[in-house]
């Protein structure tokens, strides 16, 4: 009889506790930074909160926020993926090669994404089998798969790209009256599989396991070398996918794209709630992590801040996230 | 007469301590006279630690007094502790293994070359070398100063966390569970070096849950239980069994209870199990019903030979059959479905994720079970765990609630229920009742109990002789990584397992 109030119980402490965590999480925190960006910006530029501004600054951060994605799960695990901007313009680059050979644009498509993929379980069997610390192994990737575009191309990049690829990065699909763009449909989605796939299936939650206590979830009976190479492949087979898009996008495959995009990944990936002690994150606060780097990087250009002065501005607004995110931690224990 | 002088040097009142879920002092009090050697001892969780890491600076009281000499003091840290004459030796050392000797006696206050090189911050090391030499005959050790500590044993880098006590002229020297990795021999020495801080004027307090070897040493002892204070004897007045049923409560045969279960057809067999360096030639069968229990000293190869049968370690040979079926395990995945279930010694290292749930924790190694294609059953996860927090009377505030908000012998419930919730053939316990206050160690005794008389083979590693005695249908006394013995109950006594356990037999 208690038992059944209990399981009842337990999805109601579920939905509550869903409202709870997003009261308590980092997630209010950072939205609440993101609106008061917003917020100011619409203020002081005329053209902020325009329909071409909004979906502007949100085309652009969508490869950002897909690749968060898969940079959330590696950290969750205790590792960190330096190789995601090479993966981006590297699968990009390969596709492109592709339909310039005549291979048709979806299969060209696929083994972009394969290619960047197989990069990820490259990375995955260094920190397995070969036992290097993720950090030195996918730093090594990074500069082999950025060098391996420079050498396919010879620095040259790669033009002409059929009109059916361009769709993907360019194109508006109207909704509710609105043209949205294609690749913020595709964040949306991959969002919300990827926020399922860590809460909902016995992968995530392996993940979040190795994550918090390795030896644990190994004495507990967990494959964590297995969990490893997945969130490693998976990582990259989404900064794969947007790497498509971003090519798709500038309708040139260079082989500089994405050139140091892993330290907006990881900050977008960090300010999002996800710790790089492991064990720690959640996919809309990377979301909003992604937006918040975003909308600060566009803001600060419509202000009229000179570019010079970006970088040193995103880097003081990563230090001041994790702090107030430090300081909500220690004031709960 | 006692044998310390008449006047008191620290006194510690109404102490009080608590942490998220648990009071870990409740208003103790205690006193060091000059020069004195007190025991402080209690079981696992008794509160010993935390009152003496209070006085040593890693923790701050919640309210009550210390006066040292009198005066009332308040103790900002572990360096102040050291200034105000404080020192404590942890077990595990807080030694630079790296660094030479010297070098960790004066570490942090390296004596320095004079003049401009002072300035500089250039270490004098002819004369660290020389002053540490100095203190270390002063207790009578042959360490040389320039020794790398890593190089030196455990009994001698005690010495050397001695000589650094003795560097920033404490008078009280904290020591905890000093002989717990000592051999006779060392442990004489070290009791000799205690009298000879004693008649420097030094006070000793050893903190212990060992009591026969402090009997030879301490001039006081003081009982704790469940954060209180039980009482105080001298030692001269004490024996053993007073001072246990103060440490417990009641007289160790009330205290552990077990039901007899039906032993039936042997559920797992080990043949000649060897892994180079660390077991050889473990050799025995484990029953249905039955709980062997494995004693020995540390290091005598019992978790070892847990862990390879578990998958955690890789075997060199031997054969491993689990219910009449021959089983290459070769990870804890294996063990599992083999029908093993492991709660390791190291409960929060190893045994839980603390930062996960309960709930969480509890489904840990039944995931499959708990899912379908992958997706997983939120709501079958719920009643299974809510089915253990009830079966086993876990104290929960919720099932989300983060592990490591649980007390000891909680947290051991979730791992039993885990490891439960796989269904499994037989079950290895690797101290399962260290750190648990009393009532929940004989809530954990009930279990097994009644666990074995579901037909669970049961192997308990412990190092408490009387959880041995018993818990255990019969007993194997490993020595040096073999098996020195197999008794049954009733052969078993204290005296003939230690004897075995040290190679006398």
């Amino acid at each position: 009889m208690s038992e059944k109030k209990n399981s009842s119980a337990i999805l109601r402490l579920n939905g509550k506790n869903l409202l709870q965590n997003i009261l308590q999480g980092q997630i209010v925190g950072i939205t609440l930074i993101l609106f008061i960006m917003i917020l100011l910006l619409s203020i002081f530029t005329k053209t902020f909160m325009t329909e071409t501004d909004i979906f502007n600054i949100l085309r652009a951060f969508s490869w950002i926020a897909i690749s968060a994605f898969g940079e959330c799960i590696v950290i969750i695990t205790g590792g960190i993926d330096l190789s995601v901007g090479s993966v981006m313009a590297f699968s990009g680059l390969i596709s492109a090669i592709m339909m310039t050979l005549g291979v048709p644009m979806l299969l060209a498509v696929l083994l972009g994404i394969t290619a960047g993929s197989l990069v990820g379980l490259f990375n995955g069997l260094l920190v397995t089998k070969a036992k290097l610390p993720p950090f030195i192994a996918t730093l090594g990737t990074l500069l082999i798969f950025r060098g391996l575009c420079v050498g396919l191309t010879g620095g040259w990049p790669v033009r002409d790209l059929p009109a059916s690829f361009s769709y993907l990065g360019q194109h508006d699909i109207p909704v509710l009256g609105m043209g949205f763009p294609v690749p913020l449909i595709f964040v949306i989605i991959i969002g919300i599989f990827m926020s399922f796939f860590l809460l909902h299936t016995i992968w995530g939650f392996r993940i979040f396991a190795v994550g918090g206590n390795e030896t644990a979830a190994r004495l507990s009976g967990i494959n964590a070398d297995r969990i490893k190479i997945l969130v490693y492949t998976l990582g990259a087979f989404l900064s794969a996918v947007g790497g498509i898009l971003m090519t798709s996008r500038l309708g040139v495959a260079a082989p500089t794209a994405a050139n140091g995009y892993e330290l907006d990944v990881i900050a977008a990936a960090v300010v999002g709630g996800t710790s790089l002690a492991g064990g720690e994150g959640n996919i809309l606060g990377v979301f909003v992590g992604a937006a918040i780097m975003q909308v600060l990087r566009t803001g600060l250009v419509l202000i009229g801040v000179s570019a010079y002065w970006l970088q040193a501005i995103q880097g003081f607004v990563i230090i001041l996230a994790i702090t107030l995110d430090q300081l909500r931690k220690r004031r709960i224990q | 007469m006692p044998a310390a002088g008449n006047n008191v040097l620290l006194k510690m009142e109404n102490i009080t301590k608590s942490f998220p879920g648990v009071v870990a002092l409740d208003r103790v009090n205690f006193e060091v006279k000059a020069g004195e050697v007190v025991s402080l001892v209690g079981e696992n969780g008794a509160g010993k630690s935390t009152l003496m890491k209070i006085l040593s600076g890693a923790y701050k009281k919640d309210s009550g007094r210390i006066l040292l000499n009198g005066k009332e003091i308040t103790i900002d840290s572990p360096s102040h502790a050291q200034a105000l004459g404080i020192s404590i030796i942890y077990q595990e050392f807080n030694l630079t293994r790296n660094q030479s000797v010297g070098a960790n006696i004066f570490i942090a206050r390296e004596p320095r070359k004079s003049g401009f090189l002072k300035w500089l911050g250039f270490v004098d090391e002819k004369r660290m070398f020389k002053e540490a030499g100095f203190l270390l005959t002063k207790i009578n050790s042959r360490v040389s100063p320039r020794t790398t500590v890593r190089n030196l044993s455990v009994a001698q880098q005690q010495m050397v966390e001695i000589a650094k006590a003795l560097a920033f002229d404490s008078r009280i020297i904290i020591m905890d569970e000093p002989t717990a990795a000592l051999g006779e021999s060392e442990t004489k020495i070290l009791f000799d070096t205690i009298y000879s801080l004693k008649k420097q004027g030094i006070a000793s307090i050893l903190i212990t849950h060992t009591i026969e070897e402090l009997f030879k040493v301490a001039e006081r002892i003081v009982v704790l239980r469940d954060g209180r204070l039980i009482g105080e004897i001298s030692a001269g007045e004490a024996t053993k069994d007073a001072v246990v049923q103060m440490m417990v409560g009641r007289t160790l045969g009330e205290f552990i209870q077990k039901v007899q279960a039906e032993i039936t057809s042997p559920v797992l067999e080990v043949k000649n199990l060897s892994r180079k360096g660390v077991v050889d030639g473990i050799t025995f069968t484990l029953r249905r019903g039955e709980i062997l229990g494995f004693a020995g000293l540390v290091g005598a190869g019992r978790t070892e030979t847990a862990r390879i049968l578990f998958g955690a370690d890789r075997k060199d040979s031997g054969e491993v059959t689990i219910s009449g079926r021959n089983h290459m395990i070769r990870s804890p995945r294996d063990a599992v479905k083999a029908g093993i279930g492991f709660v390791p010694e190291d409960r929060s290292n190893e045994g839980l994720v603390l930062k996960l749930s309960v709930l969480e924790n509890i489904i840990m190694a039944t995931l499959k079970k708990h899912s379908r294609v992958g997706w997983v059953n939120k709501r079958k996860m719920g009643d299974t765990a809510n089915n253990y927090i009830g079966r086993l009377a876990i104290k929960t505030p919720s099932l989300k609630q983060k592990a490591m908000f649980l007390s000891g012998g909680n947290q051991q419930k979730v791992i039993l229920s885990k490891w439960l919730a796989t269904s499994p053939e037989l079950l290895i316990l690797d101290e399962p009742t260290r750190g648990i206050d009393v009532g929940a160690k004989a809530e954990v005794y009930r279990l097994m109990s009644e666990l074995a008389k579901s037909g669970i083979g049961i192997i308990m590693i412990s190092s408490e002789l009387p959880e041995i005695l018993g818990m255990s249908d019969r007993i194997i006394v490993m020595h040096e990584g073999r098996i020195a013995a197999i008794l049954n109950r009733s052969d078993a006594t204290q005296e003939l397992i230690m004897s075995y356990a040290s190679g006398q037999q």
